[in-house]
């Protein structure tokens, strides 16, 4: 099998079910008043806190409700999920099981991409094992009256289907587009019932915050990032692999611990994340600062910035739902923005104009992908003009 | 002998599946992804069985077909490539990987070979960025991949073809 190095995982020490079993003690109110005192926000990236979710879910009159774990991980440079399924997937389905008595949800399904189809087999060995152990199914975990599944469903290569709306349609069977929010899927979610939908890290994270309390995890972080995040670093570097770290931490630090201090810049939040230059390696990330779902791509000194511009604009073109206009068409003429940069034949102006395509094309699309399709290109443009402006055919 | 068409056993097996897997909406994924695992690709006279299956329109079914990149109309080869594009894979010097694919299988990318074998895509980030270049051939992940791994991979699915005709290619 293929592992990439981890290294001091929290969630290798945890107790299996001890964040269950404590949960089962605390109740409903007493489950979700733990996770929002922990302040854990969203892992995959967009950040919502999760006790407000569960909240709204717990909240939302519906006899049917879903928790739907995302394992549509498919951020470039995010590969944090595929090690948790692989290695830790009980703590997963454990903070499902959590989530089903928080929200008091009747099925989960876990939404896992196509392209992870080989996890499947040993992922539905597991829950066959949890449902042989009484800890799924009817009256689950000795619970009466608590019926609970779990199923797992696979994604056929979209990456908007990470977008919560947009994984709900394609479960439902439609083409994987993003829907006009509101109504939220905490109250019209996967067949029209009140969905939670959350992040397989933030799941497991959900069970050690429940296994060993709220204040363990909130002293990690910033007062705005609880807690601990888990890191795909890739790039340049020594030491490529998923790294646990305290939310908060500053670039440079990052880089310090998986040896690419000599950086010119850092992609953190794959390709709709943003691309930080050196001078700014003193900002932290954090949902109050620079925002990620733990994608970390290092850029020595011998990469070209156009070729990352061109690299997260292709794949913006490709995965484009192309429902809104700006993302659609934006994207392309982005593109073709930067095949203009390489061969020396852009304007100021015109680059201006490009930049300020960009600009529309954040506050006029209305899903996430949309909104940050272009924050890669635009980063760029900002911090390496030096780079990219006036070049001749040849030069990188 | 109950003789059947080509069509007709396909309509009989499409029933079976989708009795099955159920005929609500929420099915057709599942569906579909079964179909394209067992028959290579999604006809359009699949399309139409399914449509009337779940009793819904056939349009609403090729909606679905042409949005999602691992459901195809075209028959796809027994072996589906897919090589890693994104960034980290690109760092990783894929371009090499990829001629030596084309060189080897004497197809470009997005084409299948002639008899039916292999065919040969790009696939956006797998989340293998650590490890690349990577490419998936059908379900299985091979990583670090270097052009002289090119010709292994291609041998080991080509022997596994030979003796049974199975879509699974070799354990790595």
């Amino acid at each position: 099998m293929i592992t990439s190095t981890c290294r001091n995982l929290t969630f290798e020490t945890i107790e299996p079910w001890a964040g269950l079993k404590r949960a089962m003690e605390l109740g409903q109110a007493g489950i979700i008043r733990e996770v929002t005192d922990s302040g854990i926000k969203g892992r995959g990236g967009a950040g919502f806190p999760a006790g407000v979710k569960w909240n709204l879910c717990a909240a939302a009159k519906d006899p049917l409700k879903y928790i739907i774990c995302n394992a549509d991980e498919g951020e470039p440079g995010t590969f944090k999920d595929r090690v948790i399924l692989t290695d830790f997937a009980d703590l997963v389905f454990e903070g499902m099981i959590i989530a089903a008595m928080a929200i008091k949800a009747t099925e989960g399904i876990l939404y896992l991409r196509g392209e992870y189809t080989y996890l499947r087999e040993g992922l539905e060995a597991q829950l066959l094992a949890l449902r042989v152990n009484k800890k799924l199914g009817e009256n689950a975990c000795g619970v009466k009256g608590f019926d609970f599944n779990i199923k797992i469903r696979m994604g056929s290569g979209a990456y908007v289907c990470g977008e919560e709306t947009a994984l709900i349609e394609s479960l439902e069977g439609h083409r994987g587009e993003p829907r006009n929010r509101p109504p939220y899927p905490v109250n019209t979610g996967f067949n029209g019932h009140s969905t939670a939908v959350n992040n397989v890290e933030s799941l497991a994270w959900i069970s050690c915050i429940l296994s060993k309390g709220s204040k363990w995890f909130s002293q990690h972080g910033t007062e705005k990032s609880t807690g601990l995040k888990l890191f795909s670093v890739s790039g340049d570097c020594d030491k490529p692999g998923v790294y646990e770290l305290p939310l908060g931490i500053t670039v440079a630090e990052l880089l310090v611990e998986v040896g690419g201090s000599n950086a010119k810049a850092v992609q953190i939040g794959g390709a709709s994340g943003r691309c930080v230059p050196a001078i700014e390696f003193d900002r932290k990330i954090a949902y109050e600062d620079i925002p990620t779902g733990g994608s970390v791509i290092v850029f020595g000194p011998g990469r070209d910035m156009l070729d990352v511009a061109q690299n997260f604009l292709e794949f913006m073109v490709e995965e484009s739902c192309g429902q809104c206009t700006p993302c659609r068409y934006g994207n392309p003429t982005l593109l073709e923005g930067v095949q203009m940069l390489r061969e020396g034949r852009c304007s100021a102006g015109y680059l201006k104009e490009l930049v300020s395509l960009g600009e529309t094309i954040q506050i006029a699309s209305k899903c996430g992908l949309g909104q940050s399709s272009a924050n890669a290109f635009l980063s760029i443009v900002k911090h390496f003009k030096e780079e990219i402006m006036g070049r001749a055919i040849g030069d990188a | 002998m109950n003789l059947m068409t080509q069509q007709e056993r396909l309509r009989s097996e499409l029933e079976e599946l989708v009795e099955r897997l159920g005929t609500e909406r929420s099915s057709l994924m599942p569906i579909l992804q079964e179909v394209q695992r067992k028959y290579y690709r999604i006809s359009d006279y699949a399309i139409q069985v399914i449509a009337d299956l779940l009793d819904i329109h056939p349009v609403e079914v090729h909606a679905v077909v042409s949005f999602y990149s691992f459901l195809d109309f075209k028959p796809k080869g027994r072996f589906v490539i897919r090589l890693c594009r994104t960034l980290c894979c690109d760092m990783a010097n894929k371009d090499r990987v990829a001629r030596q694919l084309c060189n080897d299988l004497g197809i470009q990318f997005g084409e299948t070979t002639p008899d039916g074998k292999f065919t040969l895509e790009y696939a956006n980030c797998i989340g293998m960025c650590d490890q690349g270049p990577a490419l998936l051939v059908n379900d299985h992940v091979y990583t670090r991949v270097t052009p002289e791994m090119v010709n292994q991979i291609i041998v080991g699915c080509r022997q596994v073809f030979g003796l049974h005709a199975t879509q699974q290619p070799m354990e790595q």
